[in-house]
């Protein structure tokens, strides 16, 4: 796509000392995407759309909780019953969280199912993990801050991972809370690494998304766009997409707001934390489940943390473990009988973090767990090596304006 | 939460495994309820809940503070200013230091919380054999199984099964985990005279303080409600115009 020409003499006038009408059409108008992405490509705009939100939402809550073990609790309280729309407020940025990781794990496992790490996009998949960790770190530091009960046994389960680590375990881990137990000194802290780390994810964001326009969307086939009659410009298209994306996603993030708004908490949260009692069951946050359930699996407690840190790390070396040339699962059949049996084994991990580990859930803990790597260290590399793709397209326009493999098949003089 | 739990259950059905962690003799049992503020249009019973206050007054509070609540929010369940006065007058609030130094004793006004029943959580274990009555303003969120739980504790005292070892001073409850519950029954029938006349039996009166606990825990609910049923109403609306934009500006890509 060719510069733009400006025809106002003040954005003219503008752009040439500060190309920002330049940038902004390079992101949009001039923004090449191919034109046959499906709506699982949705999930990348929602997740950004929700990081906005988490940010707008949590600057006003926070511009009236009061980061102190003895008022914490109250303060929150105070927002749901006292501020203005208080409740609205914390509604939103409580299930907030919860639409955020659905929106990027879909987006991920979207990612896995088309080949979106592969070769030239490695850069882009590894922002979007530093993405899922910083969005870890902040999910588990705002989920301590009502400081109810599980606000501060989660934050003693994870903070004492850290004292697996030989030698210096403990140290570490009374460096983290600042004192010799979860206390005030911990819970301001977290307040203060709250607020920040979301600026930090939208800084990866950014550089996420400044690979992305380097390298361009990948698409279901998983070829590369051969010219302008696949590519379609971002804006309108996706942009008209995107936002009626967006409609169906809130629809049901508002539905949880208003009707469900406590679907996803624990009800031990509303009970004002106290170190002296322990909860039956202490469970995380849904989205944090498949790692719990690998951490509890493994009976050696280092051994344990490292297998929880792996899970998420061995994504960094993905595009090199799965080093089939072809992108789009829809033309590797083996690869794709594994993807979706590794989409039922995390729900397997999930129900088993759910549920105390013991008997059967143990049993089944282990298995997944032994399956989720066994999936990336063996199955992924093995199919790439033996698996014998199906044909792939000629180009992008073929199967959407021809009805796909068979008639670009059956009319071959067609392409010329 | 109920839904969660139904999944689970399901899901641990169709994997063909049974709990082995408790043994179902000691299993809470839980009474499903209607409840008037379930379902998308839910809204209080404003007659229970202020029935349900009447219970809370004249039985809960004897030992339950209800630490989150200021008298002046008793309008919200439908009492007038005056009567909202009435109430809070009707306690005695610490307060000062006055221009001598003092604190002195005064009728309590409607901005003030409601009064705790113990100075504090020492007080209320030593004159409770022991054991802390918790905090009611939450404690219809903060339970699992929400407002049906805290009916079926309050009408789930029976006699305890013959063999069954009961711990001193405890009372047998079939709802509570361990089915062994320190609070002595609350309620029996005509323990509250009601204003309006309802006849005072032991569902009637937990069916009531719960409508009332659960506005506690709760006090936006209506709001929330309304403004939610509007909300969707105005997205789908919306979201359908941006399906038609959308096909209308892909027309030519299609």
């Amino acid at each position: 796509m060719s510069e733009p020409a400006w025809n106002s003499p003040v954005v003219k006038w503008v752009d040439e000392r500060l190309p920002i009408f330049t940038l902004l059409y390079h992101s949009t108008s001039g923004y090449p995407t191919p034109k046959n992405l499906n709506y699982w490509w949705n999930f990348g705009s929602l997740a950004g759309v929700m990081l906005i939100f988490m940010i707008v939402t949590g600057i006003v809550l926070a511009m009236q909780y009061q980061p102190n073990a003895a008022l914490a609790f109250d303060s929150v309280e105070r927002i749901m019953r006292d501020v203005n729309y208080g409740w609205l407020l914390r509604y939103l940025h409580m299930n907030g969280g919860s639409m955020f990781f659905l929106a990027v794990y879909i987006h991920i496992f979207r990612g896995l199912y088309y080949g979106s790490y592969k070769r030239p996009r490695e850069l882009l998949w590894w922002l979007g993990i530093v993405i899922l960790l910083l969005m870890m770190a902040t999910a588990f530091m705002g989920y301590v801050l009502p400081w109810g009960q599980m606000s501060f046994w989660a934050a003693t389960v994870i903070t004492n991972l850290f004292s697996a680590v030989p030698v210096v375990g403990n140290h570490i881990v009374h460096w983290l809370w600042g004192g010799f137990a979860v206390d005030n000194a911990t819970l301001n802290r977290f307040y203060a690494l709250h607020y920040l780390l979301p600026f930090v994810i939208l800084g990866v964001v950014v550089l996420h998304l400044w690979a992305l326009h380097t390298t361009k969307s990948s698409n279901p086939l998983g070829i590369d766009a051969k010219g302008p009659q696949d590519t379609i410009p971002f804006h309108p298209y996706y942009t008209v997409k995107d936002n009626f994306g967006i409609g169906v996603f809130l629809i049901v993030y508002l539905s949880f707001v208003f009707f469900a708004p406590n679907f996803f908490g624990e009800p031990d949260n509303y009970i004002p934390a106290n170190p002296l009692q322990t909860p039956p069951h202490i469970v995380p946050e849904w989205y944090f489940l498949p790692y719990y359930a690998i951490l509890r699996s493994i009976p050696d407690k280092l051994l344990g943390v490292l297998a929880t840190f792996l899970s998420l790390l061995l994504l960094f070396l993905l595009p090199w473990l799965d080093f089939s040339r072809v992108r789009s699962a829809t033309f590797r059949p083996l690869y794709k009988k594994v993807f979706w049996l590794l989409v039922v084994d995390v729900g397997v991990l999930g129900y088993v973090g759910a549920n105390p580990p013991e008997g059967s859930f143990l049993v089944m803990g282990r298995i997944a767990t032994a399956y989720y790597f066994l999936h990336w260290f063996v199955l992924v590399p093995l199919i790439a090596l033996f698996e014998r793709p199906k044909p792939l397209p000629v180009s992008i326009s073929q199967p959407v304006l021809g009805g796909g493999l068979a008639a670009a098949a059956a009319h071959p003089m067609e392409k010329a | 939460m109920q839904k969660r739990l139904a999944a689970a259950a399901a899901a641990a059905l169709a994997l063909g495994i049974a709990s082995t962690a408790h043994g179902a003799d000691v299993e809470p049992q839980i009474e499903r309820q209607h409840w008037s503020f379930y379902g998308i249009f839910g809204a209080f019973d404003r007659a229970a809940e202020q029935r349900g206050f009447e219970v809370y007054k004249d039985v809960c509070a004897n030992c339950h503070s209800l630490n989150l609540l200021a008298y002046r929010d008793l309008e919200e369940i439908g009492l007038s200013a005056n009567e909202v006065k009435a109430v809070a007058a009707g306690v005695e609030v610490e307060d000062g230091p006055n221009d001598q130094g003092q604190m002195f004793e005064r009728p309590g006004k409607p901005s003030d919380r409601f009064k705790a029943p113990f100075a504090n959580d020492a007080a209320a274990r030593v004159a409770n054999n022991g054991a802390l009555p918790p905090d009611l303003s939450l404690i219809v969120k903060a339970r699992e199984g929400g407002p049906d739980y805290v009916y079926s504790i309050l009408t789930g005292f029976k006699e305890a099964p013959a063999g069954f070892k009961m711990a001193e001073g405890m009372n047998y409850n079939t709802a509570f985990p361990g089915h062994q519950i320190a609070m002595p029954p609350p309620l029996s029938d005509g323990v509250v005279t009601y204003t309006d006349g309802t006849k005072a039996t032991v569902p009637q009166m937990a069916h009531d303080v719960v409508t009332f606990l659960a506005w506690a825990a709760n006090p936006e609910l209506e709001t929330r409600h309304r403004v939610g049923v509007k909300t969707i109403i105005f997205l789908v609306i919306l979201t359908g115009l941006l399906y038609a934009i959308k096909r209308k500006v892909w027309a030519d890509v299609h």
